[in-house]
């Protein structure tokens, strides 16, 4: 644990501002499409996931959170505009990396910290950790913390919903690294050949742990994956949030309208580490590269988009960023305040009474 | 009282099940039209339609994770391996996923996972195992091995009743080799209770699944020589019910136990460290157990008559160890 805290070092806290940044020029057309409570809560979100993450960091390098811990920082746009997609009757799977769009789903900050820190009163009462989070009256499924293991949970969910003739539709979220594995083509076949409403989003961070997407995958254009399954796709700019809203979108009224799945890759970076034991650059990527990747922050590019158009002035950014830290103090302070589970709680909840 | 074979009586189980309770569904490959490889699912599909009764892909994997995710929404999962041997292609979506995501998150995966196990019909190395313990060493799971056409019905229906992931493995050589008296209507067979299948009082051998039979044969013989066994018939193996293999135990004071599965990690070491924890004083004799060798199961029917254990075995070792 010592060396792994040194060697992730401490995390620099993100200047927000768009300070510099040029706006997106693909991602002003759709902002002038959306309307303006949409974007500041989009916005909002994704400050808060940032905000979130850095104090995630903090209490790692504090020892005041455990194990393994993956984080979201670089891919918000992702998680947010995916999720801003949905109803609240339908469904998200995610994998270890899930903080962020537990975040975007509307978990509570206080108890999804309070799991990071095993405390009794997180969503999983301290038994799954970072990689477990879950909230099903939120229709937040997980939360996995096996490369993959939810691609063919989320077939299961869709068709049951199909089943019980509910017109949800569900999101299910994996890296890239996960298309290599068999059970990712086992679902997509099965989703497609059972016409399940379900959505694959494959996040491109071009990284599985360490080893770029170069040397692990045959094919870097990972939608057409799809194509072997007679399966709608996409690929997007995964650093734009309004881009990835709108090709999930157009994803979801596919799976209520006709039945049919999509895969979509949404192209991203992390900006972090794998988890926090590694350090941002090193062995496999340069400082160079991470720096020239944050000049693409989707967060400092939306915040430009946003006041180019007049949507959001710098003191509603400010302000933004205080309501965020708050919100985000006060999940903390939450955790801090929460006890530790008790020792028999150990055998709870291994079967259903 | 009818009397019907041992695949009868599972398919029966799950029959009535699928008219009682809309949730309950079944998939696996070759299940519908085909009716199962071992026609477990015979006339299935023609009676509750495509939509329950759902042919898949050869793909364990998704199999078993759908049959998790439909779990979660509420729906009430059968998921047949056409070889429990297969189930090792979907091996993490059991002891990943369902086995642990009560634990994780209490929420409910009622789903059954069945399909046959065992030897004794030339199938080689990869259609022949007993690969129940891979699951036993797995909280969260519980694993079902009935022998008798009776526990096969009640345990089907228990089974697919139960909130938590159920492993029911059926005994491929007693498809159509055994029949018993199988009550009409509804009765479940509870998860966790063993059976005495002969009462005895010099030793008691406790076994499971086909070796039951293998059990009752060697008593029946050993009978003639005076000597008396005892039968225990565990039906399930994770929970396994303690206090009957206690109690048999010291009534009888000498024990053999028997499995079809390999000798290290099976459950006879598992029943012999609790004796050895909880009824060392009741041991007149050396805890014996009767396995399977550790290796692969062979193909060839004399080395595979080998591997097995059989009645004569069984009534060897227990001559020697009523003369101890």
């Amino acid at each position: 644990m010592e060396a792994s805290h040194a060697a992730a070092g401490t995390v620099q806290l993100t200047e927000v501002s768009a300070s510099g940044t040029p706006p997106g020029p693909m991602q002003i057309d759709r902002a002038q499409r959306t309307p303006p409570a949409v974007l500041k809560d989009l916005l909002e979100k994704m400050l808060l996931i940032r905000r979130f993450e850095e104090k995630a960091a903090e209490l790692y390098s504090m020892g005041k959170i455990g194990g393994f811990c993956h984080l979201y920082i670089g891919q918000e746009a992702v998680g947010v505009g995916a999720i801003s997609t949905l109803g609240p009757d339908d469904y998200i799977l995610a994998s270890y990396r899930e903080h962020g769009q537990a975040l975007a789903r509307g978990l509570d900050p206080g108890e999804i910290m309070a799991e990071l820190c095993g405390k009794k009163s997180g969503v999983s009462k301290g038994k799954g950790g970072s990689m477990h989070l879950f909230d099903k009256p939120r229709g937040f499924l997980g939360g996995h913390a096996i490369v993959g293991g939810q691609i063919p949970l989320a077939a299961g969910v869709a068709f049951a919903e199909k089943y019980l003739k509910k017109p949800s539709v569900t999101l299910c979220f994996f890296g890239e690294a996960a298309v290599n594995i068999g059970s990712f083509h086992e679902s997509l076949n099965l989703a497609a050949l059972w016409k399940l409403p379900v959505i694959y989003i494959c996040e491109n961070n071009r990284f599985g742990m360490g080893t770029p997407i170069e040397r692990t995958s045959a094919l870097y254009d990972l939608s057409q994956k799809a194509c072997a399954y007679n399966m709608a796709r996409g690929c997007v700019d995964g650093m734009d949030v309004l881009a990835v809203r709108e090709t999930v979108a157009e994803a979801v009224e596919r799976a209520r309208s006709q039945s049919a799945p999509t895969l979509i890759e949404a192209r991203t970076y992390r900006f972090m580490g794998h988890s926090m034991s590694d350090p941002v650059h090193g062995h496999y990527r340069t400082k160079a590269e991470v720096e020239e990747q944050r000049r693409h922050d989707p967060i400092k590019v939306f915040i430009a988009t946003l006041e180019s158009l007049g949507v959001v002035s710098p003191a509603d950014i400010e302000e933004l960023n205080e309501k965020v830290r708050d919100s985000v103090e006060d999940a903390v302070a939450f955790s801090e305040r929460s006890e530790e589970p008790e020792p028999l709680e150990l055998h709870t909840d291994v079967y259903v009474p | 009282m009818p009397v019907m074979t041992y695949l009868d009586a599972i398919r029966q189980g799950i029959w009535e099940e699928m008219e009682r309770d809309p949730s309950v569904f079944l998939l696996g490959e070759d299940i519908g039209d085909y009716g199962g490889a071992f026609k477990v699912t015979a006339g299935m599909l023609k009676k509750f339609g495509a939509e329950r009764v759902i042919d898949t892909p050869i793909s364990e994997s998704a199999i078993v994770g759908a049959a998790v995710g439909a779990a979660l929404m509420g729906m009430r999962p059968v998921a047949e391996m056409q070889f429990m041997d297969f189930i090792s292609c979907g091996f993490d979506q059991i002891v990943n996923m369902a086995a642990k995501i009560h634990y994780r998150w209490g929420a409910k995966v009622p789903l059954v996972i069945r399909g046959p196990s065992g030897a004794g019909v030339h199938g080689g190395p990869f259609h022949s195992q007993s690969n129940e313990m891979w699951f036993v060493h797995t909280p969260g799971l519980k694993v079902v091995v009935p022998a008798t056409a009776y526990d096969a019905k009640g345990l089907i229906k228990a089974a697919i009743r139960d909130d938590n992931p159920v492993l029911y493995f059926e005994h491929k050589f007693l498809y159509r080799r055994i029949k018993d008296e199988v009550p009409e209507g509804d009765y479940t067979v509870p998860i966790g209770q063993a059976r005495v299948a002969r009462e005895g009082t010099d030793i008691a051998v406790i076994t499971y699944g086909a070796m039951v039979w293998t059990a009752l044969e060697a008593a029946e013989q050993l009978a003639k020589e005076g000597v008396s066994l005892e039968v225990v018939d565990l039906r399930s193996l994770l929970p396994y019910d303690e206090q009957a293999v206690l109690a048999t135990v010291r009534k009888c004071n000498k024990v053999i136990l028997l499995h079809e599965g390999t000798r290290t990690g099976g459950m006879a070491g598992e029943l012999a460290a609790l004796l050895a924890e909880k009824a060392f004083e009741d041991l007149d004799g050396p805890i014996v157990r009767i396995t399977a060798p550790d290796t692969p199961v062979p193909f060839s029917p004399p080395l595979e008559e080998f591997f097995l254990p059989n009645a004569k075995k069984v009534a060897e070792a227990a001559r020697k160890l009523a003369a101890y």
